[in-house]
């Protein structure tokens, strides 16, 4: 601060314009933008071992049940969410901020600096760091032509000055660094319409079942903070039928593949339809939603009486694969039975077989279907409108049916059977097996932005790390005999060759002229000695600061 | 060939490689043990150093080709008769070594190829090597053995040997201890075009940062020990190690950027409807690649070279080996686990349906 500071303030305070103004130039310098690239780096780290409500939700309350202590603190931290949190969105701000000064000041400065000829060559050209200087036989006009048409062949901006040729290359090497820093800039403004105004949800849907575009049919729903139904396209899809491929044998045994969802879509509901298959990595997309086949599994039909005889519920229930092999596992609520309700949990079976006396599951494929759910009767919990998971039994109210000896039951059955429950709450029956399809569906406006930002940002990146801005001063004056030549190249990427343009260089206005051998021409009384090549290279001058 | 020759094949050649770098590391040993016997002469020698040359020892560097051994020969003070003749003898026994070293690196690499390909072969449907951690291991290590080979002759990397094979020999134990896996087809999520452009630029990537790490590691040392008369001695300058460290980073990070923040992002749009999912995978790759955009960043315009970037050099390749192999046994929800299956006992909570993606597997 070079001002002088006014009678009211004490030395070393600033006013608050001043404080503006320094403050401005902290956050814009280079330094602090290195910092804040840093401290992005570390803030991400807590998010990647830390489970995140965003993207795990099962993880991240089963690591809430586990740690019951540090849950409260983690989430006053916001550490179940980093990527939404105060203080990671405070550094990337920061860093937009830091940018944005960084680049405008920078753009102005390149816009000059662009059309501006090379810059008159210093008077002792053979103090710079990579220099070379020989006797020439040629006037020094003649050298001096022919250094502009080498040059000049090379690419470079020449011009000449007195007894100079200027020269200076590399100008794109500042428009890359600041496409870079732009493009980025666009990247973040895609990145937030897309998780302004975008929307993801999950569905699952039976096989043969169907859905229609509306928040209600979602199991799931995140929409953006500036999203409005209005925006859901209005279309609808049917699942005609499932296919999947499972490997009976060597490789992968076990594994299920291929799986392709035969769908019919309309984009309106007087559409009559087009089929899709839909399959993983090859999703459907209408207007600007894509819905991704991300899942897959079991759904067995359970039908359930009740105590007076009457059949209560037969319907699909799904089930979730609980591993690789579709163990899966699910709940069937009835609430409407009477006299009491009732619950059922337990696992599904594709393939059942008992070794040594334990229930396993063999594979994934129907093979050979079985049920073993455990009964509840009692309260279900649902009567008192709180919503509850359809994946998740409240047993506060439920008692375990027991046999009447004491001895545990469980119902057990294979694919046509059925049991009856105790204490004569009903029977239950399996009676078939269903599949149904997990289908997450995105609508992420911008994205092509953030891509296509992305892919500037790399063209400016590479712009940026390979064109080497350099410049040339050759000099040649008169002298007995021909001429002196000076010559020298300043590399300003500070990662440059320069010695090797030299060599280049000079090599190349060294053979263009026939008549004079380096090192054996002159022994004129300023270079003394036979040698009159000299050179020098050393450590080259600190490459330009770029801001 | 059917599938099970193909795959017996596969370890084979990757014994088969080992054994070659194994040797080859040892050709090395002795080429630079034997250097102990020459003096170096101005091991801190300036920039442009080289010029001035024992004609006997000119011959030896060429015919190594640029070997480290002849070409710090050449150091040698050439007025010492004796001691000339002797580094005579040593140079062509030192360059032997060399040759003898790069030869037997090459057959390993050509046999690393192969156990590569014949993983891909084995599989059936035949499909590219990159289906679970021992294949992106032996692809890793494959290519920073290739772009060491590529780039040794122009770049004068002849000094890496050592450290290349050390590194490349032991990731390959770890790889076949610990990571192998029987070959079985890609699981679903995998199965894409993709696959084969994000993988081969992420490791491409990652070949080229691991040798920049190498040079930086190498400068930190020298910069500290390096007056003796042993390898850090003989190592070029510290100008020209960071110099080749800011050339591999330079050459890595757009093709990480390309890897990482466009193919990544494509690839995961269409396989998980999301472009960025935060996966700790992804937060890693991100992390490594703010790391080293902080490196350029910092050598481009805080003037930062030398020990301070070489520092942040190291950083990012402690991100990004950890990234490639650490987050897969740390983070064991991560979407890019393609370790072997953990577990999962049968807990009986499920507060929503997200455990049922087909790819976390």
């Amino acid at each position: 601060m070079s001002e002088q500071p006014g009678p009211s303030t004490r030395a070393g305070e600033l006013r608050p314009l001043e404080f503006l103004r320094w403050t401005w130039r902290q956050l814009t310098s280079m330094r602090t933008a290195l910092v804040l690239l840093l401290l992005l780096a570390l803030a991400a780290v807590p998010g990647s071992v830390v489970p995140q409500d965003g993207m795990n939700s099962m993880a991240s309350s089963r690591w809430r049940d586990a740690h019951p202590q540090l849950t409260p603190i983690f989430e006053r931290l916001q550490l179940f969410s980093v990527y939404d949190s105060v203080w990671f969105s405070a550094i990337y701000l920061l860093l937009v901020i830091s940018l944005v000064g960084c680049i405008l000041p920078r753009l102005r400065v390149y816009w000059r600096a662009a059309r501006a000829q090379p810059p008159a060559a210093p008077r002792n050209l053979d103090r710079l760091p990579t220099s070379c200087g020989w006797q020439s036989a040629e006037p020094a006009e003649a050298v001096l032509a022919r250094a502009e048409a080498a040059l000049k062949a090379r690419r470079f901006r020449v011009v000449r000055r007195d007894d100079a040729v200027c020269a200076e290359r590399g100008y794109l090497r500042e428009a890359g660094n600041l496409l870079f820093h732009l493009a980025l800039l666009v990247v973040l403004a895609g990145v937030a319409v897309g998780s302004l105004w975008g929307y993801q949800g999950g569905a699952i849907i039976l096989v043969k079942g169907g859905f229609t575009n509306e928040v209600t049919q979602y199991d799931d729903f995140a929409p953006g903070s500036l999203f409005d139904d209005s925006r859901l396209d209005p279309f609808w899809f049917k699942i005609r039928s499932f296919d999947v491929e499972w490997i009976k044998s060597g490789q992968g045994q076990g594994m299920a593949r291929k799986f392709v969802s035969h769908l019919t879509y309309g984009r309106s509901l007087q559409d009559k339809g087009t089929s899709y298959d839909l399959k993983v990595n090859h999703p459907l997309s209408i207007g600007d939603t894509d819905v991704f086949l991300i899942g897959h599994g079991y759904a067995p039909v359970i039908t359930v009486t009740d105590g007076d005889g009457q059949v209560i519920s037969s319907e699909p229930a799904i089930f979730l694969p609980e591993d690789k092999t579709f163990l899966s596992y699910g709940v069937v609520k009835v609430p409407d039975a009477s006299p009491t309700q009732i619950g059922l949990e337990g696992f599904f079976y594709p393939t059942y077989l008992k070794v040594d006396g334990d229930p396993i599951n063999v594979r994934g494929d129907l093979t050979n279907p079985t049920l073993s759910l455990l009964a509840y009767t009692g309260d279900l919990g649902m009567d008192e409108g709180k919503p509850q998971s359809v994946y998740v039994l409240d047993k506060t109210k439920l008692t375990r049916l027991m046999k009447p000896d004491g001895k545990m039951f469980r119902v057990d059955l294979q694919l046509g059977q059925s049991i009856d429950l105790p204490d004569g709450a009903g029977s239950v029956r399996f009676d078939g097996v269903e599949r149904w399809n997990k289908v997450q569906i995105s609508s992420t406006p911008g994205k092509d932005v953030a891509l296509g930002g992305m892919v500037a940002a790399l063209i400016g990146l590479i712009g940026s790390l390979f064109v080497r801005p350099r410049r040339v001063w050759v000099r040649a004056v008169d002298a007995p005999g021909g001429s002196t030549v000076t010559m020298a190249v300043l590399d300003r990427s500070g990662n440059g060759d320069p010695e090797a343009e030299l060599d280049l260089l000079s090599a190349q206005l060294h053979t263009d002229e026939g008549n004079t051998e380096v090192g054996h021409t002159g022994d004129g009384p300023e270079t003394g000695g036979p040698e009159t090549d000299w050179r020098e290279t050393g450590e080259s001058e600190k490459g330009d600061s770029n801001d | 060939m059917t599938d099970t020759a193909w795959g017996v094949l596969s370890n084979r050649a990757v014994t088969a490689a080992g054994v070659f770098y194994f040797v080859a590391f040892l050709a090395t040993l002795v080429e630079w043990s034997a250097l102990r016997k020459v003096p170096v002469v101005g091991a801190s020698a300036a920039g442009g150093a080289s010029a001035a040359v024992d004609s006997a020892a000119a011959t030896a560097t060429q015919s190594a080709g640029g070997g480290v051994g002849a070409a710090t020969l050449t150091q040698a003070r050439p007025q010492d008769q004796n001691s000339t003749e002797a580094s005579g003898e040593i140079s062509d026994r030192v360059a032997m070594m060399g040759r003898l070293g790069f030869l037997l690196t090459l057959l390993g690499l050509g046999a690393h190829g192969l156990a590569l390909l014949g993983r891909g072969m084995a599989a059936d449907p035949h499909r590219v090597p990159w289906g679970n951690m021992y294949e992106f291991t032996l692809s890793g290590t494959f290519f920073v053995t290739l772009t060491y080979c590529v780039t040794r002759t122009r770049m004068k990397l002849s000094f890496l040997a050592p450290v290349v094979l050390g590194f490349v020999l032991s990731t390959l134990m770890a790889a076949v201890i610990w990571l192998y896996a029987p070959v079985a087809p890609l699981t679903e999520a995998l199965n894409s075009p993709w696959l084969v452009i994000h993988v081969v630029s992420a490791v491409i990537a990652t070949g080229a940062f691991t040798i920049g790490g190498m040079t930086s590691v190498l400068y930190l040392l020298k910069e500290r020990y390096g007056n003796g008369r042993g390898y850090l001695g003989r190592l070029p300058d510290l100008r020209s190690l960071d110099l080749i460290s800011y050339r591999m980073h330079a050459f890595g990070f757009p093709v990480w950027t390309f890897a990482v923040l466009i193919t990544g992002p494509i690839w995961a749009h269409q396989a998980w409807s999301r472009y960025w999912n935060w996966d700790p995978k992804e937060v890693w790759a991100f992390i490594t690649w703010v790391v080293y955009a902080a490196y350029l960043h910092a050598r481009a315009t805080a003037g930062w070279k030398g020990r301070a970037a070489a520092y942040v050099a190291l950083v990012g390749m402690a991100t990004l080996w950890f990234n490639f192999i650490g987050v897969n046994f740390f983070a064991s929800n991560s979407m890019h686990s393609y370790a072997a299956p953990a577990p999962r006992a049968a807990v009986v909570v499920a507060s929503g349906p997200s455990s049922v993606d087909l790819s976390a597997d």
